[in-house]
């Protein structure tokens, strides 16, 4: 019934936006050794951006047209809401015990939540997100919708990107130095400040994005579409390795594949007929995370952290 | 003439606890001063407040004709004040010559930084063979020198160490002091704290003996080298 190749493409989709949104959690992680637990949110706010942007465009416009602006929408909102996050609500509290940002970053996400729930034009519901019309393709032996080529091409884009700024440029490097030792980093000339917004706004943007291609592939936006997302992308992210950008989006493949295959092949292992399908998806995607902080803690890319003294 | 390094009265506090408890000094051009004393002292308190990393609860803290106290310490590397931290504090995971490019930060002229990551690896050239190499596979003394050059790569006005010769081998430490020698007779000035007393002392044009906090005793470097009170307290002799 269910072919292998279409459920690789679907986890590959799901994987790839896992991913986006997991590189939020690991850059700031691997920059304050925060776990930014709004970043969910700002994923979030990020499809409503984009949703606002398309209803300000004049109707009959084409989303083909329309959609590299919803894209800058989305990643504006995303940023602006990363950004004040940082400036407002972690910043004052650098140096404070760890359970204080912690929980403020808890608040910062109900908040959010219910700043759309409450302010935004029917924001209770569900709102509709535009969709690619049109036939399909078929790549492989697998049926990919329109709408999913977008996050196909946009995350390896990203991460090409992203890996070229860290490796190659100034201010990448400087993120490098403040990653691994942030003292030493301002004593070089850095302003570890700025770096540390620029983590944040990174990782927001790449939210943005992650939040256009879920609007594309699920067809709405919604004030709790964070919460989810923003779990599997944390896990992601730790599956990886926290702190390794490209642990992320390795995280986000590997959890998003094995969660699609666990959903259409777990029912057919005799004796596991009841454990599979849709509504197990969330269990195996979290078995897989118990699993591997118990062999190999580090993530699958992380590093044991053992620096000479 | 004014002294390039100005520092009067200072006190640095950790909480209620004082660290440094108005200490005064300072460093003419072209000297080498090294600040010593045991653990604790408040040697190393000194020189991070200097860069800016610790902010001082009062005192004054003049840098070639200007206040630093206050400036935040990413800007005071641009004034010519480089400091090679305690404990090396290389960036492991950079290379060596990443590490050195970054002791450049602030620079913008690309051929004057190629000259200087030269110089230094005709200074220390362990590192010029290795320079793709992440700089955490480094030994100990590598990484030690690794820091200088990293310190050196802002062309600083002066140049502080902290415990340099920390935790290396007598032969590795016998070539880091020989390259602050040769940094000295350069032209570079140097602010050195050590806990090894006699090779500080030795180079050093002005030395200040640091006891819990405070200055304890000040002189030239040879003159407290024969110190009797010196020679028992820090060079182990009876």
């Amino acid at each position: 019934m269910n072919e292998l190749p279409q459920q690789l493409a679907n986890g590959l989709i799901l994987g790839a936006m896992y991913g986006l949104i997991a590189i939020g959690y690991t850059m700031v992680y691997g920059i304050v050794q925060l776990i930014n637990f709004a970043h969910g949110e700002i994923f979030m706010v990020g499809g409503f951006g984009a949703l606002s942007v398309y209803l300000a465009l004049p109707a009959g416009t084409s989303l083909a047209l329309a959609l590299p602006i919803m894209l800058l929408g989305g990643i504006a909102v995303s940023v602006l809401v990363g950004i004040a996050a940082e400036r407002f609500a972690y910043r004052p509290l650098r140096g404070a015990p760890r359970l204080a940002p912690l929980i403020t970053a808890i608040g910062l996400s109900i908040g959010l939540q219910q700043a759309i729930w409450k302010w935004y034009p029917d924001g209770k519901q569900a709102r509709v997100f535009p969709q690619f019309k049109g036939h399909s393709f078929e790549i492989l032996g697998a049926t990919i919708q329109r709408g999913d080529i977008f996050v196909l091409i946009a995350a390896p884009a990203c991460m090409i990107a992203l890996g070229f700024f860290v490796a190659k440029t100034r201010s990448g490097r400087a993120m490098q130095a403040t990653a691994q030792d942030p003292d030493t980093a301002k004593l070089m000339g850095i302003n570890t400040d700025r770096i540390i917004v620029l983590a944040f706004a990174i990782g927001a943007a790449f939210a943005g994005v992650a939040a256009v291609a879920y609007g594309l592939r699920t067809g709405e936006v919604q004030f709790r579409m964070g919460f989810i997302m923003g779990l599997k992308a944390f896990t992601a992210a730790v599956l990886g390795g926290i702190g390794n950008i490209y642990g992320a989006m390795l995280g986000g493949v590997v959890l998003g594949v094995a969660e699609a295959l666990a959903t259409a092949y777990i029912e057919e292992i005799p004796g596991m007929q009841q454990f599979g399908g849709g509504a197990w998806k969330d269990v195996w995607a979290f078995v897989l995370l118990i699993l591997v902080l118990l062999l190999r803690p580090q993530g699958l890319l992380g590093e044991r952290v053992a620096d000479r003294a | 003439m004014t002294a390039l390094l100005e520092v009067e009265d200072l006190r640095v506090a950790y909480g209620k606890i004082e660290a440094v408890k108005g200490i005064s000094f300072s460093v003419e051009e072209g000297q080498a001063v090294t600040l010593i004393g045991t653990n604790g002292a408040g040697k190393t308190t000194t020189l991070r407040t200097l860069s800016g990393l610790l902010k001082p609860t009062s005192g004054k803290i003049v840098f070639d004709g200007r206040p630093l106290t206050g400036v935040p310490a990413h800007k005071i590397v641009s004034l010519g004040l480089a400091h090679s931290p305690e404990g090396r504090h290389i960036f492991p995971r950079l290379t060596i010559a990443e590490n050195l490019q970054l002791g450049a930060f602030l620079r913008k002229d690309a051929a004057g930084i190629e000259a200087d990551i030269r110089h230094v690896y005709d200074l220390f050239p362990i590192l010029g063979e290795r320079r793709k190499q992440a700089s955490g596979t480094l030994s100990g003394g590598e990484q030690q020198m690794l820091a200088m050059g990293r310190a050196l790569m802002s062309r600083p006005k002066l140049l502080m160490l902290d415990e340099p010769s920390m935790g290396l081998s007598p032969i590795m430490m016998q070539k880091i002091m020989a390259t602050i020698r040769e940094l000295r007779s350069q032209g570079t000035t140097i602010l050195l704290v050590e806990q090894n007393a006699q090779a500080a002392l030795s180079l050093a044009d002005q030395a200040h003996v640091m006891e819990i906090g405070r200055i304890a005793l000040s002189g030239s470097g040879p003159s407290l080298l024969h110190d009797e009170s010196v020679r028992k307290a820090y060079l182990g002799e009876d």
